[in-house]
């Protein structure tokens, strides 16, 4: 859920300088075809959201996320921020569900229900999920008050619009943004050049870490009987 | 009116191409490789020179009993060709082969982001597909196909990325309009890395690991027949179109050809899309396929870095020039 509301908020904020202020035209109660649509669509992926997160079956969890993640770019499309939208695919369905989908079947996919999926902090995990939701919808509600995306105009999420926004007025949280991945993938690499110095140095030393997975497989085990 | 007949005309002709080009390669592929092998390949379907040969195996592949095994997952694995085949015919409905409106389904703005993320999709039907068969073999295939897909992704959308600095637009059309000759030299190391991992990602040998038969049997497709099979191969050959269409229309120049503005630009795009299949199955032929290490290994050691390489040159250049 965090996941799916993230670039929501990332995009809202490149939508605002392309947006013009047109509440005195539309009211909630004349919804427009995109309207409608926009809602039917937004409710398919909620509905997905929730399944992902409800489902006792890993790997249909994972497939569900697709079809959230897959609607939240719909939702982009209708609002005609065309370049998120296609980027929303490629990078989270195309590679996040992908990775995703490799790392559940690296470890443990097994087919029908996985009784040992539901962990005790679900509860904890609510909480959080609730707050962060609240708090994001409570902050681009506020941004946003007044404005309007005109759909029937030129489209005010084009290529050519999301990157002279980008790269004007919001140039300087790019390259933040990615200093801070280039540092998390340099220290991705840190991490596992140390660990594989680690299992060189000494057998005894190195297989001591690995102690909770196989007890993990035991467990397993276990829970197949 | 007119403008529903128009689109359902342009739909209309996309599927059509989406049915028999991948055919045409497949038959090509069948003749081809028979030659190069001192064979005859298919000679007796059809009459001449067994041209009906793959319409006699679509026949056959839709009389065969349609079986889900009894441990599988039975929705996602019934699911799974159509997730794999799909994209394709999204992706072709985007491929332009001529100059101007009418030789392309639809004009997409972030054209290249659209197929590039779009071909992304195709792969997770194989991943359900090798998951949801309940088979260590089609298990393997899948993971497999991820981490092909997940090192060969990158290196494809670097060098579109490239070609898309050189061009000032990631509209396809708008790319071929801003092709000029000496765009060949200046991307070529791009267009052989492009080639390359769009070969890895559609699992064509020599990057067929993941359907290594001598190893995983088919890989995630193992379970599969009938039908559901030959969708799964019909994805495949698709994917070769699609491929073969991309490379044309980012690095060599789509229609541009001699005569090329006159009407007959869509001869040069086919044409050259059509030399590119053939580079696709004679590759088939001569090498052998590659370890998963080799792959893995070609992938981030070689075809990374040039692709890097690549952007950093069309920079320079972009910069020069301006």
């Amino acid at each position: 859920m965090i996941l799916a509301a993230a670039p929501t908020a990332a995009t809202a904020t490149a939508a605002r300088a392309a947006t013009t202020v047109a509440a005195e035209h539309h009211g909630f109660l004349s919804p427009t075809g995109v309207e409608i649509a926009f809602l039917l669509v937004g409710l398919l992926t909620f509905g997905a959201a929730v399944v992902t997160v409800t489902t006792k079956q890993l790997v249909h969890a994972a497939l569900w996320l697709v079809v959230a993640l897959g609607g939240l770019a719909v939702e982009y499309l209708l609002l005609t921020a065309e370049f998120i939208a296609w980027v929303q695919v490629l990078i989270y369905v195309g590679s996040v569900v992908v990775l995703l989908l490799f790392g559940l079947m690296l470890t443990r996919a097994p087919i029908g229900r996985s009784p040992d999926a539901d962990s005790g902090n679900r509860w904890a995990a609510l909480t959080v999920a609730v707050a962060s939701a609240g708090a994001l919808v409570w902050v681009v509600v506020d941004a946003f008050r007044t404005t309007w995306v005109e759909l029937d105009g030129a489209a005010s999420g084009s290529t050519e619009v999301t990157g002279a926004s980008l790269f004007q007025n919001w140039v300087l949280p790019f390259e933040a943004l990615s200093v801070l991945l280039l540092a998390a993938l340099v220290g991705a690499i840190v991490l596992s050049r140390k660990a594989k110095a680690d299992s060189a140095a000494g057998g005894m030393k190195a297989a001591a870490p690995r102690v909770p997975g196989s007890r993990d497989g035991e467990q397993d085990k276990e829970g197949v009987r | 009116m007119n403008d529903a007949l128009d689109v359902a005309l342009r739909l209309l002709v996309v599927f059509v191409v989406f049915l028999t080009f991948p055919l045409i390669v497949g038959q090509t592929e069948h003749k081809v490789m028979a030659h190069m092998q001192g064979r005859l390949g298919p000679m007796y379907a059809g009459g001449f020179h067994g041209w009906a040969q793959l319409v006699a195996d679509g026949v056959k592949f839709a009389q065969k009993e349609d079986v889900v095994p009894t441990g599988a997952d039975r929705r996602i694995f019934q699911l799974a060709p159509a997730v794999a085949l799909l994209p394709y015919l999204l992706v072709l409905v985007v491929i332009p082969i001529g100059p101007g409106e009418g030789a392309v389904g639809q004009v997409v703005d972030a054209g290249i982001f659209f197929v590039l993320a779009v071909m992304g999709v195709g792969v997770l039907g194989s991943l359900m597909a090798g998951w949801a068969s309940a088979n260590k073999f089609s298990l393997l295939g899948g993971l497999r196909t991820a981490a092909q897909l997940l090192a060969y992704e990158l290196p494809m959308l670097l060098t579109a990325a490239s070609v898309a600095m050189a061009a000032g637009t990631v509209s396809l059309p708008g790319i071929v309009d801003a092709f000029r000759w000496w765009w060949l030299p200046w991307q070529i190391v791009g267009a052989i890395v492009f080639f390359v991992a769009g070969l890895a990602e559609l699992q064509r040998p020599p990057f067929d690991m993941p359907v290594a038969d001598s190893e995983i049997i088919f890989g995630a497709y193992t379970e599969y027949t009938g039908l559901r099979f030959a969708l799964f191969l019909l994805a495949e050959y698709a994917g070769i179109v699609v491929l073969c269409g991309l490379t044309t229309i980012l690095f060599l120049g789509g229609w541009h050809g001699p005569w090329g503005a006159d009407g007959l630009g869509w001869v040069w795009t086919l044409l050259k899309a059509a030399i590119l299949a053939f580079v696709v199955i004679w590759l088939r032929v001569t090498y052998p396929r590659l370890r998963e290490d080799q792959l893995q290994k070609l992938s981030w050691t070689l075809l990374v870095p040039l692709s890097l390489a690549q952007i950093a040159l069309t920079g320079i250049v972009k910069v020069v020039i301006a």
